[in-house]
């Protein structure tokens, strides 16, 4: 909405491949703050490197996250 | 001499190991300890708790390796632990183990470590693979930050580990200030505030470093916010404040507080951090192996195959061993009686030597070539980087459990020994999850029943034995799920953790590691398993031999005596008869002794004991043995392990009784079940 293709959404809808921004997370504190402490907070990259079975498979930096798809679902980013 | 002023009066120096999982801290603790390790509990949890000595430049230190955990929050056990280290057991200087390779991510724990003022030093570990990567770290500058001393280690080839230690020796006496994050105005006014209250507590201001405590009250810190709920005035004063900076910023204070963090880390990492500007990789290596071994298709294949490995290498390799280790107490049981005989020792001491202490010591070392085996090969999966990938493909079918992926593991260990399967749950995260896994495990058939199974399809379904064996091991599979799911739903309500997982990137594991893991994780079941096995066989020795005169297990031993008295309680099950209740009240010292014991109260070996079953038992009785032997009451190394893992009387109890009950209510319900449909 700010820019061309910034569109936000869940990251559970990015297929693999796409690099994205947080934007912000919704859902409990629970998953909140266990998102925090991985380093997933607003503001950082995320790269979507699988996503069709099973868990996503996610990358910020050079770590690579295992991520519930119910856990994705509360992730909103924008598409860089 | 100088150095011993640091030291004075004191025995030894307390360093602390902080970081994230996958730093690098255990190889560092290794390379540090080698092999002064010391494994036990942390007191009234079940997280193990890592200690080891070693001595530089004449002074002695104990090294505590903390739980790794990403932050210092109070949501995991872990956290809690590592906190409370810190808090409580005040350390001379804690090393912040840091993965050079995500220096943002790991400084998030670094921030919170210098905020609960912990004298620090900073280990920038796997600087060789950061250089690999093309990141190159201006140490000095970090240091200059943070005010804290950063020492380059490669802690898998020992590099850094003397100038890290030099380092710890420096910093014991540091009295200075550390660096601080400036919060910005709207939440530093708030932080001072609750400051100067605490510091006027002296309860408080003694126990907690000020700033650290009042930075948990803003974070609405769970643990702190419940400890302090009676101190009115101060948890007033916390409630206006973070309602204040809700107001401000329109979202919860800790969230504020965290993006704070990260901001500040950023900054720092753009200081310190150049990354040579290669073409642009999206992908890794590790991702591309991820992509082979998490696929869609092939990552159960694959993942098969792993597991038949570790199997093939466990049992292939162990059982020769067992076997000699089986023969050799044998053998020294002979020697040992003959020469008794020879001095004329009384018949008692003889069978309590030969019968109780020497059977006793070998059933117990027969199980250490499969189990330090596996060890060794789980080692090599987590250190590899694998079990994270295994964890991830069996997601699938463990979500319908209510469980996640990581809990299928130590299922499947379950088939080889249930001993190493319990303790397998050590990678579980979640409590209530690792409980539950721990539970049913014992309903996994292991390699210890499969004797039983061969013996009773063999007198009775020749022909179709293969498939008679399979059929208890799916029963088994098919009841823990049950149980499983049973036990999620009404003893850990709704508690399932949200999954998230780190995959560490693919490492080749060290040799060293390798030995360390299998080494501490397999001695640890020897000595405290072993201490109860050994009790149990002198015990079912005694109750075989008295009262005094009577034929070794016989009917008019106290076991007999036993076995009578239990008979009654299985003849719904069809198989009501003392010889059968002794064996399996023999069996719960080990499983595969149900065999031996039947073969002893029906005095008959080989093909002469096919027949006395055949005698004995019907198919249907013989078919509801079976399914007895599987589930009831688990044996005695496998309680020693549920007592040990679940450090709870009350979980091991829970466990005996209720697979007592439902072996008892399955067996009867096959053979009463079966009558009914007409079979025999």
């Amino acid at each position: 909405m700010l820019k061309k293709g910034g569109i936000v959404l869940p990251i559970s809808m990015l297929p693999p491949g796409k690099k994205a921004v947080v934007v912000d997370i919704i859902g409990g504190e629970g998953i909140r703050r266990r998102l925090i402490d991985m380093g997933i907070v607003r503001g950082v990259e995320i790269l979507v490197v699988k996503n069709d079975v099973g868990p996503l498979i996610v990358g910020v930096g050079e770590m690579r996250f295992a991520l519930g798809f119910g856990m994705a679902q509360k992730i909103l980013v924008e598409e860089l | 001499m100088e150095k011993m002023g640091v030291l004075e009066g004191r025995k030894e120096l307390v360093v602390a190991l902080a970081g994230n999982p996958n730093s690098g801290k255990t190889s560092l603790f290794n390379e540090l300890t080698g092999s002064r390790q010391h494994v036990g509990n942390w007191p009234g949890v079940t997280v193990e708790k890592k200690e080891g000595r070693l001595k530089f430049q004449g002074i002695d230190f104990k090294v505590v390796d903390l739980p790794g955990t990403y932050s210092l929050g109070a949501y995991t056990e872990d956290e809690m632990i590592a906190r409370n280290f810190i808090i409580y057991d005040k350390p001379d200087v804690v090393i912040n183990v840091v993965d050079a390779t995500n220096l943002e991510r790991n400084l998030y724990l670094t921030m919170q470590l210098l905020e609960m003022n912990a004298n620090l030093v900073i280990a920038l570990n796997m600087s060789d693979e950061a250089k690999a990567k093309g990141i190159e770290i201006d140490k000095d500058k970090l240091s200059q930050i943070l005010k804290v001393p950063v020492v380059m280690t490669v802690a898998t080839k020992g590099e850094g580990v003397k100038e890290l230690l030099e380092n710890v020796l420096k910093a014991v006496e540091f009295k200075g200030e550390r660096y601080r994050i400036d919060y910005g105005k709207e939440l530093e006014e708030g932080i001072s505030e609750l400051e100067s209250l605490i510091k006027e507590d002296e309860e408080l201001s003694k126990k907690f470093f000020p700033r650290w405590l009042a930075i948990k009250f803003i974070e609405n810190d769970e643990n702190i916010m419940k400890e302090f709920s009676s101190k009115t005035a101060l948890m007033e004063k916390v409630k206006l404040i973070q309602k204040k900076l809700e107001g401000i910023f329109g979202e919860d204070a800790e969230v504020v507080v965290a993006d704070k963090r990260y901001g500040v880390i950023s900054g720092i990492v753009k200081e310190c951090v150049k990354k040579r500007s290669t073409p642009e990789e999206r992908y890794t290596l590790s991702d591309r192996i991820d992509r082979i071994v998490t696929n869609k298709y092939l990552g159960i294949p694959i993942f098969l195959v792993a597991m038949w490995a570790v199997f093939e290498f466990t049992f292939a390799l162990g059982n020769p061993l067992s076997d000699w280790i089986e023969m050799f107490f044998d053998w020294l049981g002979e020697v040992t009686a003959s020469w008794l005989e020879s001095i004329a020792a009384p018949d008692i001491l003889i069978s309590f030597i030969r019968d109780g202490i020497i059977a006793g010591v070998g059933s117990v070392l027969v199980f250490i070539p499969p189990i330090f085996l596996l060890f060794f090969a789980i080692s090599v999966l987590e250190d590899s980087g694998y079990m994270a990938r295994a964890a991830y493909v069996m997601d699938r079918f463990m979500t319908a459990l209510g469980l996640h992926g990581k809990s299928f593991i130590p299922m499947l260990i379950g088939f080889g020994c249930n001993v190493p399967g319990i303790m397998a749950t050590r990678t579980l995260e979640n409590t209530e999850d690792r409980l539950v896994t721990i539970l049913v495990n014992p309903l996994m058939s292991c390699a210890a029943r499969l004797p039983v199974y061969v013996l009773f399809a063999g007198a009775f379904f020749a022909e179709n034995q293969g498939l008679v064996v399979f059929s208890i091991y799916l029963l088994g599979i098919v009841l823990a799920v049950i149980m499983a799911k049973i036990f999620k739903k009404f003893l850990f309500k709704g508690k399932t953790a949200p999954f998230v997982m780190e995959l560490p990137p693919y490492r080749v594991p060290t040799l060293k590691g390798l030995l360390i893991h299998m080494w501490e994780r397999g001695s640890l079941f020897v000595r405290k398993a072993g201490t109860i096995i050994l009790g149990v066989v002198v015990l079912v020795w005694i109750l075989s031999s008295l009262p005094a005169g009577v034929e070794y297990a016989s009917a008019e031993s106290y076991i007999g005596r036993l076995g009578s008295a239990v008979a009654p309680i299985l003849k719904p099950a069809g198989f009501g008869t003392w010889e059968a209740a002794s064996a399996l009240i023999f069996g719960i010292l080990a499983k595969e002794t149900v065999v031996g014991t039947l073969g002893v109260v029906y005095g008959a070996e080989g093909d002469a004991l096919f027949e006395a079953i055949r005698q004995h038992f019907t198919p249907l009785s013989a078919y509801a043995f079976m399914v007895m032997t599987l589930i009831y009451i688990p044996c005695v190394a496998t309680i020693a392990a549920i007592r040990r893992e679940t450090n709870s009387w009350k979980w091991t109890f829970f466990a005996i009784g209720y697979t007592l009950i439902l072996g008892w209510l399955m067996a009867v319900i096959i053979y009463q079940g079966g009558k009914l449909l007409g079979f025999n």
